[in-house]
């Protein structure tokens, strides 16, 4: 090959390596933006007063007096609002009947829809769910909704031959010539007097239980599952996982029966979750009864199964990669082979074995399909340790899927969901970070 | 009564061997007699690798308190026949051996014997130092702790007769708490040799002490090695002539895995009765 042709390939070589790494980056941009920029306004963002009183109501917290005053200004709004209905229902009464109707049928959503505005208007009777005890809690949701109550929104369906297309209709005009026309300005101007919005630093979403599955509230059940089933998964699989690699590589022979061993133990590694996920079911729950239904012991079990061959692969690089001089060394002082594993070996792997287990954490942390059938609920409220034996917990993973799909009103609450994903991600990220330092340490310490 | 019953089956060996070569023992043998005793026999002694012999029937004694080198050009099983002696040869799944290796009348690979105790009677220093990633006092102390020594005191003690005998105590004394990795090439080696002698053996195992450091440092190391003699029995693997000539007082030449040599160094070096050793030290073939 000459010199050319060689330089071209290189060149080419190096393009493509570069393009690749731009292409990961991009997409890791694309993904990481929106989290992080709608997670952290799961925290920060402009709440209204309806965010304190249910702060107030449902966790007992806020300043009594302040919280006063403000209601007492809102008030001063709210009644004339509440004047204004008043009025067209006596309106109403005067109207012959079919007119009535008409106008029954039309004012019945605009009341629903200033009622999820700005929480429940007087003598409605008082609601059963926490949701609907209060207006929109964060400001942007609320313009959402201010939008929903000015415009009914409809369809055109007129072109049969495209799809049909969406259009708004202001509700103030359906109401011309009645009393009530003077509400839908009144509301879009006084609003924010209303609902008071403020900058808001709610962290409380990471620390409180969450009120009416995800509505209100914060994300702790789900935070402290994730922490106990990936904690109880490592206290499984990180000893049995160490031990086994000692075994493979300082104790085995080599033979047809290690080599099985040895295959088994990659087959393992690629046996996509939900086998696992379903394996646990069946074998700890169905078998050994190790709980009634799901709890975090199975799950955690299920999760250990499932890291257990990265542990191991990774131990065993660990300890291969220990110079074959130090155990020499030891034992030609007359050291045991034990004795050797346990002072000159082990503490020379560390880094590796560490490393290992922190990113099998960090995995176990983030899996969903093994705790689906196994350990994880959707709703419920943070378990005690001494439950971790018998009862379920709510996990990030599974939630992050749960709330996203299964929701009832999914769309509502975009910033659980983001927050959650960004918990996660911050979670698994803080694990593996952790390992790079911890490994760097002792590294350095190991080199002198 | 040992010695003599020795001497006779060596010597035999010596004038009736045909199927390996000759082999010689040290000429003043009967004058070393009176203050030497063989510490380390070999009858008969062959080390296979998987089919592949390595080391093939040698006879010979190795003298207590005398420093010995091996000598011979690469792949002669000099290195296997030295780390046979402490056993170190068992890392190797495929490695055995036939004949006996006798240490101080024991059979190294006896049935019954020890490995563990064994290899804390036979020190060895490797070819390239190896201190473990540990303080230097730990690194030093590792040997008394594996062998019930917990009093830092007595420990202390221990680590500086070692380092004063390994020449290093001047040299390190200040920072014991420090990694030892962060030596020199040639400290580190001299704390590979304390490192050893803390464990109090009889014999010193060394396999090419030098080849991973500088003049400066080896010659440290030789110097070392007159300091240690007639302490211990030292048995010193090198590729360097020079350097077998310097530190030993018998020599032993290995060629495919035949001892074709032993003798006393000077006579080797200046007199050698076989043609195959004249070659190799005269630089004909290496």
């Amino acid at each position: 090959m000459n010199l050319g042709t060689r330089k071209i390939l290189d060149r080419s070589f190096t393009a493509v390596g570069f393009g690749s790494i731009a292409v990961m980056g991009i997409a890791l941009l694309i993904v990481l933006v929106p989290i992080i920029t709608n997670g952290v306004g799961s925290v920060f963002f402009t709440g209204t007063l309806e965010h304190r009183k249910m702060l107030f109501n449902e966790f007992g917290r806020g300043n009594t007096e302040e919280l006063a005053k403000e209601n007492a200004s809102s008030e001063v709004y709210r009644k004339q609002i509440y004047g204004m209905l008043s009025a067209f229902e006596a309106e109403l009464e005067t109207m012959e009947s079919e007119k009535k109707q008409d106008y029954l049928s039309k004012y019945g959503p605009v009341k629903t829809a200033l009622q999820t505005l700005i929480g429940p208007l007087p003598g409605e009777p008082e609601a059963i769910l926490t949701r609907y005890k209060y207006g929109q809690t964060r400001w942007g949701k609320a313009e959402e909704k201010l939008h929903e109550f000015l415009y009914e929104t409809k369809w055109d369906f007129s072109n049969p031959d495209a799809m049909s297309k969406e259009y708004f209709v202001s509700r103030a005009t359906e109401f011309e010539g009645t009393s009530l026309v003077k509400l839908f300005p009144f509301v879009e101007e006084h609003l924010e007097d209303v609902l008071r919005p403020e900058f808001t630093v709610y962290w409380g979403f990471l620390t409180d239980s969450s009120v009416d599955s995800h509505i209100f509230g914060g994300i702790w059940p789900e935070i402290q599952g994730t922490f106990f089933l990936a904690v109880g998964a490592m206290l499984f699989a990180f000893p049995l996982g160490v031990i086994a690699a000692v075994y493979f590589t300082e104790y085995a022979r080599e033979g047809f029966f290690n080599s099985i061993l040895r295959s088994a133990n990659s087959t393992l590694a690629g046996v996509p979750s939900i086998v696992f996920g379903l394996f646990g079911l069946a074998f700890f729950i169905n078998t050994l009864k190790v709980s009634e239904s799901k709890s975090v012991l199975a799950g955690s079990l299920t999760l250990a199964i499932m890291i257990l061959p990265t542990i191991i692969r990774a131990a065993e690089e660990a300890i291969l990669s220990v110079p074959k001089t130090y155990k020499e060394a030891s034992l030609s002082l007359g050291s045991t082979k034990w004795n050797t594993i346990m002072t000159v070996i082990l503490p020379a792997a560390l880094p590796g074995i560490i490393t290992g287990g922190v990113i099998s954490l960090g995995r176990a942390a983030g899996e969903t399909a093994p705790i689906i059938f196994t350990a994880a609920v959707s709703v419920g409220s943070a378990i005690g340790l001494a439950d971790v034996f018998s009862s379920p917990t709510p996990a990030l993973s599974w939630n992050i899927y749960n709330l996203a799909s299964e929701h009832e009103a999914a769309a509502e609450i975009r910033h659980v969901q983001y927050g959650m994903v960004l918990s996660l991600v911050s979670i698994v990220l803080l694990l593996n970070l952790s390992a790079i330092l911890l490994r760097a340490r002792i590294s350095k310490k190991l080199k002198g | 009564m040992h010695m003599t019953a020795d001497a006779r089956e060596v010597s035999k060996t010596a004038s009736g061997a045909t199927a390996t070569r000759d082999i010689y023992l040290p000429s003043e043998r009967k004058i070393i007699s009176g203050g030497g005793t063989p510490h380390v026999v070999a009858k008969d002694f062959s080390i296979y690798y998987g089919e592949f012999e390595a080391v093939k029937k040698v006879n010979a004694d190795i003298l207590s308190k005398y420093v010995t080198a091996i000598i011979g050009p690469s792949g002669c099983g000099k290195s296997t026949y030295l780390r046979a002696i402490n056993r170190m040869n068992d890392l190797i799944p495929s490695c055995h051996t036939t004949g006996a290796l006798l240490f101080d009348g024991e059979d190294i690979y006896g049935k019954f014997t020890d490995e563990v105790l064994l290899r804390k009677k036979i020190g060895m220093v490797f070819q390239k130092p190896n201190p473990f990633p540990k303080s230097i006092f730990d690194n030093i102390a590792y040997g008394p702790r594996l062998h019930g020594i917990n009093d830092r005191k007595q420990l202390s003690e221990i680590v500086e007769r070692s380092l004063r005998k390994a020449a290093l105590w001047d040299e390190v004394s200040d920072r014991l708490d420090k990694n030892a990795l962060g030596l020199s090439g040639g400290q580190q080696q001299r704390l590979c040799v304390a490192r050893t002698l803390a464990v109090e053996p009889e014999i010193l195992l060394l396999d090419e002490p030098t080849s991973a450091l500088d003049p400066k440092a080896t010659a440290k190391i030789e110097d070392l090695i007159q300091e240690l003699r007639g302490s211990y029995t030292i048995m010193i693997v090198t590729h360097n002539m020079q350097q077998a000539s310097r530190v030993s007082d018998y020599t032993m030449f290995f060629y495919e895995g035949v001892l074709v040599e032993y003798a006393p160094t000077a006579q080797l070096f200046t007199n050698p009765k076989d043609r195959m050793t004249e070659d190799y030290i005269t630089g004909r073939f290496s």
